[in-house]
């Protein structure tokens, strides 16, 4: 089970908005063995892609050096697709590396452009296989 | 004469939990190879026919080793290499993973 803030879900899905019709992408870290998403962090898709999204390759080494000097890690590492369902295609499923993280999908393909809430949905991506979750915002 | 080595959580199954490890200079190829030497397996986690996987990034001190000559790159006593899992997807398949039916859902994972 993933539980989240209600801002840091609001900070997600306005990025996601913003950023439509290309994909959003970015990481919420916390602190090392919590599993608390406490930080949140967006990030530049580099791929600048409406079907693929790619953190920079400098912007990704910042962010890991930040990240253990203040000894977080990634605990939600979120994307959107904007023109399907909020669910791990097969490129993020093998792009998938961080066993720890929750990997939320948000959805902007029905209301990408108005202001209503979009869907969110929380799964854990490990060796391969994807399990939904459930979200508890708090 | 050591080359200090960051490895990433995924990785460190492979490395007894360190997340720091010693390797001897070289060529990336090589010390990737001594890498594996002393834990077997790390090697086809970062190298596929003789190419580093799409999803790995490896730097060498601050900078991205795609950009300083890949596996050929001279890496030095006191030099730091950081290894990284791409962060990166999407909605559809991209041509890069098509291209390479093998890495898929191999890539990184212990």
């Amino acid at each position: 089970m993933l539980t989240i803030s209600r801002e840091i879900v609001d900070s997600i899905i306005k990025h996601a908005k913003a950023d439509h019709p290309d994909e959003a992408c970015g990481v919420v870290a916390g602190a090392v063995g919590s599993d608390v998403p406490s930080r949140f962090i967006p990030m530049l898709n580099a791929a600048m892609s409406t079907t693929f999204y790619e953190f920079d390759s400098g912007d990704l080494l910042r962010l890991y050096r930040e990240m253990d000097r203040n000894d977080e890690e990634p605990v939600v590492i979120y994307h959107s697709h904007t023109a399907t369902e909020a669910y791990p295609s097969r490129t993020d499923i093998s792009y998938a590396s961080e066993p720890n993280a929750h990997y939320v999908l948000v959805s902007t393909a029905e209301n990408g452009s108005v202001n209503e809430e979009a869907p969110l949905r929380s799964y854990r991506i490990v060796d391969g296989v994807v399990t939904e979750e459930e979200v508890t915002i708090v | 004469m050591t080359v200090q080595v960051e490895i990433p959580t995924i990785l460190r199954t492979y490395t007894g939990g360190n997340k720091k490890v010693d390797a001897a200079p070289g060529t990336l190829e090589s010390v990737i190879g001594d890498l594996d030497a002393n834990f077997p397996g790390l090697e086809d986690r970062l190298v596929d026919n003789g190419k580093l996987r799409q999803f790995v990034r490896i730097y060498l001190n601050d900078e991205d080793v795609r950009f300083t000559g890949g596996l050929e790159t001279e890496v030095d006593d006191d030099d730091v290499l950081t290894i990284l899992p791409a962060v990166a997807g999407g909605s559809v398949a991209s041509e890069v993973t098509e291209q390479l039916p093998a890495a898929v859902g191999g890539a990184l994972r212990a």
